[in-house]
């Protein structure tokens, strides 16, 4: 797009970015009904990467999210992850690829437990690893394990967070997706967060793609950030880079424009 | 008190009955939000599978002993029926997915006249008999000529009822594939997002609810002996009624109601007019929905989120 000002290749990028990018989303335009709420947007993800995709309410990133999961579908453009055409495989299918998403709204399924729950996220790894995986999460989210027996549906918004995330890494994914974990969490928790992100990161080459509103955090983190307004991306660069451009600082960082 | 515990006995015979039909309506309607009108019909299909086999177990392959017949019937039924329900799903309902809320629903209207209609020409109109299979009775109690009685064939309805129910219970509970069904009902995108195959999963809730209502077909035959193809429909809007009641959605709420229609339909007959019974049944239908829409087990419309 005309608008897209790429900023210089970042040096942190990629530590084990290969030529070909894990996940490529090529042009994609997605509607809702006949609204355009992407116009053609363009990301990469490369292997062991933490990516992060920011911008205002309503700029289309959830939307960007569950186009990678085919709901809603792409109208025009292609996903390619793994060197596959995702862009019209059935979600399901797409889960199996060990893609785990931890949703905008977090979608605790509300009349199951917090084991259920937990159990639901393993279903695509076969339970092969399920009782060192739950360890981990309860390690990660000490928090859960105390409410194991209780409904998602009475979690408190923050105990939801936790679960949609320890959910998405029973899958033993191999993308992690995440929408907006910091929502609804106290800063203290926000941090344990994506210090986890980047342990997961760092130790076992977990790939991230990490959709924020809180952009100091993501930015920090990330090792490339794009931002999104209104269905394009309009910058791309380095997360550390991106942190420092006078245009972010204003619009997402300051209190500029929301 | 003898003949109140006669009626007792004899209402939640039927209502064993009414509850294994009811769980089809519930957990097709919790799983899709669709009121299966065919259901019913689907479970009357299941009485003639089961009185077809019955006749071929008992007379080719000459089968005595009634109870192997039985098993043996039962199995055969709730296979044929699943296989149906799975293709009515199939062909009737699943292409309307997405389309408005109330076309799967004419579709099933439309798939119900079609099953009734099947069996009239197939069958034949007339009441189709089976030769009784369990006569056997235990007297409980004799009040100067007045005889409690307990037959078999209610002994063997609700002994499979429980049985059947407790499996099922443990199927939606504490297996995979009940998860799976019990996540596509809370939230089907999620669902699909952790690796869910959701149409899989209906499919799979139209052939449990098919297979429950073919153990009804099998009691229903036996226990009245005989199979018509108008049967579908009134046991079915009784067994609706019963999911409405206990709270459409709720799989113990149909079991619950299902006793309950069962034994207001017995106990009005006994001590009121039995010409009645059906208004007596569809009277609690319209009280509950407009006094307590939710019915005795079922959740309010509102939701935490």
């Amino acid at each position: 797009m005309s608008d897209t000002r790429t900023a210089a290749p970042a040096p942190t990028a990629a530590p084990a970015g290969g030529a070909e990018p894990m996940l490529a989303v090529r042009g994609v335009k997605t509607f809702y009904g006949n609204i355009m709420a992407l116009k053609g947007v363009d990301v990469d993800v490369h292997r062991g990467e933490i990516v992060t995709l920011i911008g205002s309410n309503g700029a289309g990133k959830s939307t960007l999210m569950m186009t990678i999961f085919g709901q809603p579908r792409a109208r025009e453009g292609q996903i390619v992850y793994d060197g596959r055409d995702i862009t019209k495989m059935p979600t399901h299918e797409i889960a199996h690829l060990k893609i785990a998403q931890s949703p905008e709204g977090r979608r605790i399924f509300p009349r199951m437990t917090v084991f259920e729950n937990l159990q639901m996220g393993a279903s695509v790894d076969g339970f092969g690893h399920f009782d060192e995986d739950l360890l981990k999460v309860f390690d990660l989210f000490p928090r859960l394990k105390e409410r194991i027996n209780q409904r998602g549906g009475t979690l408190s918004g923050g105990e939801q967070q936790m679960l949609a995330i320890g959910r998405a890494l029973m899958s033993r994914p191999r993308l992690l997706m995440l929408d907006e974990p910091s929502l609804g969490l106290a800063p203290l928790i926000v941090k344990q967060i994506f210090d986890a992100i980047r342990e997961l990161n760092r130790a076992e080459g977990l790939t991230v793609f990490l959709v924020e509103q809180n952009a100091f955090h993501a930015l920090k983190l990330a090792h490339r950030g794009y931002v999104l307004v209104n269905g394009l991306v309009t910058m791309t660069g380095a997360g550390r880079e991106l942190l420092e451009r006078p245009e972010v600082r204003a619009a997402y960082l300051e209190g500029g424009k929301h | 008190m003898d003949v109140f515990i006669q009626q007792l006995i004899n209402g939640l015979t039927l209502g064993s009955i009414y509850g294994l039909i009811a769980i089809g309506y519930t957990m097709v309607f919790g799983i899709i939000g669709m009121v299966n009108f065919a259901h019913g019909d689907v479970f009357m299909v299941s009485s003639f599978i089961a009185l077809i086999c019955f006749l071929l177990v008992t007379t080719v392959l000459g089968i005595t002993s009634i109870f192997l017949a039985l098993a043996i019937v039962l199995v055969v039924a709730m296979f044929f029926t699943s296989l149906t329900n799975w293709a009515i799903e199939r062909v009737a309902y699943r292409p309307l997915r997405g389309s408005f809320r109330l076309a799967p629903m004419i579709s099933a209207i439309g798939m119900s006249i079609f099953l009734a209609n099947f069996v009239q020409v197939s069958q034949g109109p007339r009441n189709k008999p089976v030769p009784p299979m369990v006569t056997d009775v235990i007297v409980l109690m004799d009040n100067n000529g007045y005889q409690v009685t307990l037959a078999w064939k209610q002994v063997i309805i609700m002994a499979v009822t429980a049985v059947l129910l407790m499996g099922f219970w443990y199927l939606v509970q504490k297996t995979s594939l009940g998860r799976a069904q019990r996540a596509v009902e809370q939230d089907r995108k999620m669902a699909a997002l952790l690796g869910i195959n959701v149409d899989h999963t209906i499919s799979l809730t139209f052939v449990i609810g098919a297979a429950l209502a073919a153990v009804a077909g099998v009691m229903y035959l036996m226990y009245y002996g005989v199979a018509h193809f108008a049967d579908g429909f009134v046991p079915g809007v009784k067994a609706f009624t019963a999911a409405v009641l206990g709270g459409i959605g709720s799989l113990p709420g149909a079991v619950l109601g299902g006793l309950l229609i069962g034994l207001i339909e017995v106990f009005w007959s006994a001590y009121f007019s039995i010409e009645y019974k059906d208004v007596a049944a569809f009277s609690i239908l319209a009280i509950t929905l407009i006094f307590m829409p939710q019915g005795l087990l079922g959740r309010p419309e509102v939701e935490k989120v």
